[in-house]
């Protein structure tokens, strides 16, 4: 089959490529538009590293044929971050140290970020079914189920306080030291 | 047919660092004409966060802020030797190697700073925010910005060191097995809490309740990054992982992707409480012991101890499938009927 | 803000001086803003022109002779350019751990006139897109000559097994022995002396790394003569060292780049991919990259060994354990990689983090007819591990004892002699173990509650 002219929204910008049947979403953001945010872990669909949005809804795109998505629009990673200010999402996997390797990071905050579009309010519940298709083989997924939680209340306009998910040991004189995160421009 | 629960008890030990063949690390620090701080590595991070945690063990050594320094790492063109990140050795090996090389590099730092105040090295002090002071004298200072510049430009000094730490050979006595094996020893007990369902076979854990002795946590966020990342490892190794289910009887069967390779997923997770305890270990850096593969230990043990616990089936062999479970559980009936 | 476990400075007080101003605090990670940007740059992150890609021909067999290897398929594939056979590769034969003066070697890089696993390389094929490389690897035709294969640990020890391995044993020679042995005390006498005798039989099977980034590397041949290897080793100087000595070539003519890892776990240690791609790019002087599939991954990538550990305990009423005996198969599958050093490691646990008068240890390293084995995350440790803690309860429900006063009872302090012959220091089980109790509300006597691992008080 020959190959077709493909022209996507990608990050708010219509932009072209000449595709052929077989180029996958995947390939066309890494390797025609160097958006390297968006990973491939096995190419099957099975560990979401490389999921996108395609008209608000994530997919993993190392499964979807580019010349399917005509006409579509794609929000990858890199169009979160509003220059070099993080979005709410960003920001609290940042402070709530929810990435280890970062691998499966730009898939899991594409996942949340699709939810909390969907869902401004989560419960627990909606953010472990919202990442469930997003390996991570790091962190034991607590601290990313608290980041996308608090990632809501931000979004809210709540006071960025995060949800108390585990609790607290009973043990004599805790002391856990901490340093405030950097400021804006110390960063 | 019901939901019983049980609880389950491990204690371990882990060595830091690979033994026997020599294991070193190597580092270099230099100071850029403005004052910034280079770390020069060869190490890797894994996700461990060992860029962060190096260039922590540099400030605290240089007594500069942390955002003055600068990790470079993996590239064999510039790095020197490191043996690599595996056997819970990276924060400990390069942390040490770093402390050697600041070390080296403050003492010229300092020196610089003399000559530019024109008093002792001996006498001056770091404050860590970025003066090297008079001891005593709020007044009597200089950035270290100007030390750097100094140094470079007038003084005709490179502000640097060189690091390493090697744990030496040992080689093990063939006979008895005497042997050097580790530099130091981190320790964990864990309890875990599980739900067998013994109609399906099916265990959950509930809770795990971890108490680490890590030697010091250098960054109590990143350590703890590893105990929780490490003891789901440990869970999910417990009671799903194998490449090959039906090991040793047959090599077919093996799972190829993420949806026949099991894992706990998000809504999987047991509570985790976990503590930490800290006895310095006189050889680690600022006495910080490798704790980056012990975590996923403890919890396997506790969870089929919890699981006999539970009910009275002695799992021996790893993963604790639904099946193992039900068998267990019919060999107890039959042993009960006959 | 974030979650951060807390530092019970309760115990170990005198120990744990030291005024910091950095160490010890929870500053955010420098990497975390790259990684939610997706701006970290990891080996598979870059586009080069003319990147060839290299996929492999694998055994089909568990155990045969290589009778007929025909290329001409994958070379007619169209954007097929090269096929890389062992001829090929100038010192094919190697072991990962020789850096250190582990031998012999005994693995090729690619087959020759065997194949000892399902799954082993035979043949590489580089070519202009991953599917020309893939269709190319696939029309690769090998004939065999099955041979019996070994699967199973004990089974290739038992007199009369076939013999897989060409050093002559279906097990790693450690200085003259058969095992890595530990002989501490006199365990016969320990059984002896004992009320009664506890066993155990304990088990595990291969596990998967299974980090979200595949093993791979991309290797660009650079203007003055060099290659660059972009790579996701855990070890930087290993694999160079390694992969100049496979293509006899300078040290100083490779230079590795890499240093972010998608996850390691002990899986990306093994010198794999990038001799292979450095000769895909010396071959045809184009960039190349080989990237391990997932299913490669899964299957072919060195898993965690399965291993199976039979312990013999000498136990008194009171639950002192005083003679430990344990045989320790480790299943290093088809060649040494790390697994000989890795059964060493597991023989120095033993007997775990208890004082043991009488400890008797048999680690072996077994060769059988599947995938290679190497380091994972706790290596030789982890299984260990589960057994000694899964006999440990077995032993305490045996005397109806309260498991974590039998570990106390028995858990090595400061000054104890190890079974290994070093003096213990810095230990802090004791500790742990009463923390846990605390955590869990689980009562203590005062006794037990009293015992310190820097001194010995109880009887």
């Amino acid at each position: 089959m020959p190959s077709t002219i493909v022209t996507i929204e990608l990050n708010g910008t219509d932009r072209e490529l000449i595709a052929r049947p077989s180029t996958t979403l995947l390939s066309a953001l890494r390797e025609t538009f160097g958006l390297m945010g968006a990973k491939r872990g096995c190419a099957q669909g099975g560990c979401g590293s490389c999921t996108v949005l395609l008209d608000g809804r994530p997919v993993v795109s190392c499964l979807i044929p580019v010349v399917t998505v005509d006409g579509s629009a794609v929000e990858t990673i890199e169009g979160l971050a509003d220059g070099e200010r993080l979005d709410d999402v960003q920001q609290a996997f940042v402070d709530h140290f929810a990435t280890q390797c970062g691998f499966c990071t730009p898939g899991m905050i594409m996942s949340a970020t699709a939810l909390l579009n969907r869902k401004p309010d989560p419960t627990r519940q909606d953010v472990t079914e919202a990442i469930c298709g997003n390996v991570c083989r790091c962190t034991g997924y607590e601290p990313i189920i608290t980041a996308v939680l608090a990632a809501a209340e931000r979004r809210r306009g709540d006071p960025a306080v995060p949800t108390p998910t585990v609790p607290t040991p009973t043990v004599p004189t805790p002391t856990v030291p901490a340093r405030p995160a950097p400021t804006e421009a110390e960063v | 047919m019901a939901l019983r629960h049980g609880r389950g008890y491990a204690a371990v030990n882990y060595p830091t660092g690979m033994n026997l063949g020599g294991d070193p690390s190597q580092a270099l620090v230099h100071a850029t004409t403005m004052g910034g701080f280079v770390v020069t590595l060869s190490s890797v991070d894994l996700g461990q966060g060992l860029r962060t945690v190096v260039a922590q063990c540099a400030a605290e050594t240089l007594g500069i802020p942390l955002e003055n320094v600068i990790v470079d790492t993996a590239d064999t063109d510039t790095g020197p030797h490191c043996m690599g990140t595996f056997a819970s050795r990276g924060t400990h090996r390069v942390g040490n190697a770093v402390i050697v090389a600041a070390r080296e590099a403050r003492d010229v730092m300092l020196q610089v700073a003399a000559d530019e105040l024109e008093v002792d090295a001996e006498d001056l002090e770091t404050d860590g925010t970025g003066f090297v002071r008079l001891k005593g004298s709020s007044e009597k200072k200089i950035h270290i910005s100007e030390v750097a510049l100094a140094a470079h430009f007038r003084q005709g000094r490179t502000i640097s060191g060189r690091g390493i730490f090697l744990k030496e050979p040992s080689t093990p006595v063939p006979e008895t097995g005497e042997m050097d094996p580790d530099s130091c020893q981190a320790h964990a007990c864990t309890v875990a809490e599980v739900a067998v369902d013994d109609e399906t076979g099916v265990v959950e854990v509930l809770r795990l309740y971890n108490a680490y002795e890590i030697g010091r946590a250098l960054n109590p966020a990143l350590a703890t990054q590893q105990v929780e990342g490490g003891a789901w490892m440990g869970l999910s190794h417990a009671l799903f992982e194998s490449t090959e289910p039906y090991y040793p009887h047959s090599r077919e069967h093996g799972p190829v992707d993420f949806t026949e390779y099991l894992m706990p997923g998000p809504a999987d997770i047991p509570a985790q409480t976990s503590v930490f305890l800290e006895r310095p270990a006189g050889n680690g850096p600022f006495g910080a012991k490798g704790i980056g593969e012990m975590t996923a230990n403890a919890p396997i043990p506790a969870i089929a101890n919890a699981v006999y616990d539970a009910v009275g089936v002695r799992l021996t062999s790893m993963p604790f499938t639904p099946e193992k479970v039900l068998r267990g559980l019919d060999e107890l009936r039959a042993g009960r009927a006959g | 803000m974030a979650r951060v476990t807390p530092i019970d400075t309760a115990y170990f007080k005198g120990e744990r001086a030291g005024d910091f101003a950095v160490i010890g605090s929870a500053v955010p990670r420098s990497d975390a803003r790259g990684h939610v940007t997706g701006r970290t740059v990891f080996f598979e992150d870059m586009t080069l022109p003319e990147m060839t890609h290299v996929k492999i021909h694998r055994s089909t067999r568990h155990h045969a002779l290589i009778d007929r290897v025909d290329v001409s398929g994958a070379l007619e594939v169209p954007g097929v350019l090269r096929v890389i056979t062992h001829e090929d590769v100038p010192n094919n034969w190697y072991t990962v751990l020789r850096l250190i003066g582990v031998g012999p070697d005994d693995e090729p890089v690619l087959a020759e006139d065997r194949v000892l696993y399902r799954g082993e390389p035979i043949v590489a094929v580089v070519a202009e897109t991953e599917e020309a490389a893939r269709e190319g690897a696939a029309r690769v035709a090998v004939g065999y000559t099955d041979l019996p294969a070994v699967l199973d640990v004990e089974e290739a020890l038992a007199d009369g097994a076939p013999i897989i391995k060409q050093a002559g044993t279906n097990h790693f020679v450690y200085e003259g022995h058969h095992c890595r042995r530990i002989r501490f005390g006199d365990v016969e006498r320990g059984f002896a002396e004992a009320d009664r005798i506890i066993e155990g039989r304990y088990s595990s099977s291969p596990i998967e790394h299974a980090p979200t980034e595949p093993t791979g590397c991309i290797v660009v041949p650079q203007g003055d003569g060099r290659l660059r290897i972009h790579t996701n080793t855990q070890a930087a100087f290993f694999t160079l060292d390694n992969t100049a000595l496979i293509l006899g070539v300078p040290p100083t003519s490779l230079r590795v780049v890499g240093g972010t890892v998608g996850g390691g776990f002990g899986g990306k240690v093994d010198v794999i991919v990038e001799p292979l791609a450095c000769l895909a790019a010396m071959l045809t002087g184009r960039p190349a990259k080989y990237v391990f599939s997932r299913a490669e991954e899964m299957q072919v990538s060195s898993p965690r060994a399965a291993e199976r550990i039979s312990i013999k305990d000498g136990v008194m009423d009171d639950g002192r354990i005083v003679a430990r005996k344990i045989t320790l198969y480790v299943d290093a599958g088809a060649y040494s990689r790390h697994s000989p050093y890795g059964t060493t490691k597991a023989a120095a646990h033993m007997p775990g983090p208890y004082t043991i008068p009488n400890v008797h240890v048999d680690a072996y390293c077994v060769y059988t007819n599947r995938t290679p084995s190497s380091a994972m995350r706790g290596f030789g440790v982890t299984i260990g591990d589960f057994a000694l803690e899964s006999h440990m309860d077995h032993v305490a429900r045996e005397l109806n004892m309260d498991p974590l006063r039998l570990r106390l009872k028995n858990a090595y302090r400061d000054g104890d002699m190890k079974a290994h012959r070093k003096i213990a220091s810095g230990t802090a089980l004791v500790e742990v173990i009463q923390s846990a109790a605390d955590l869990v509300g689980h009562d203590l006597p005062p006794e037990y509650r009293a015992m310190s691992s820097t001194e010995r008080s109880e009887g």
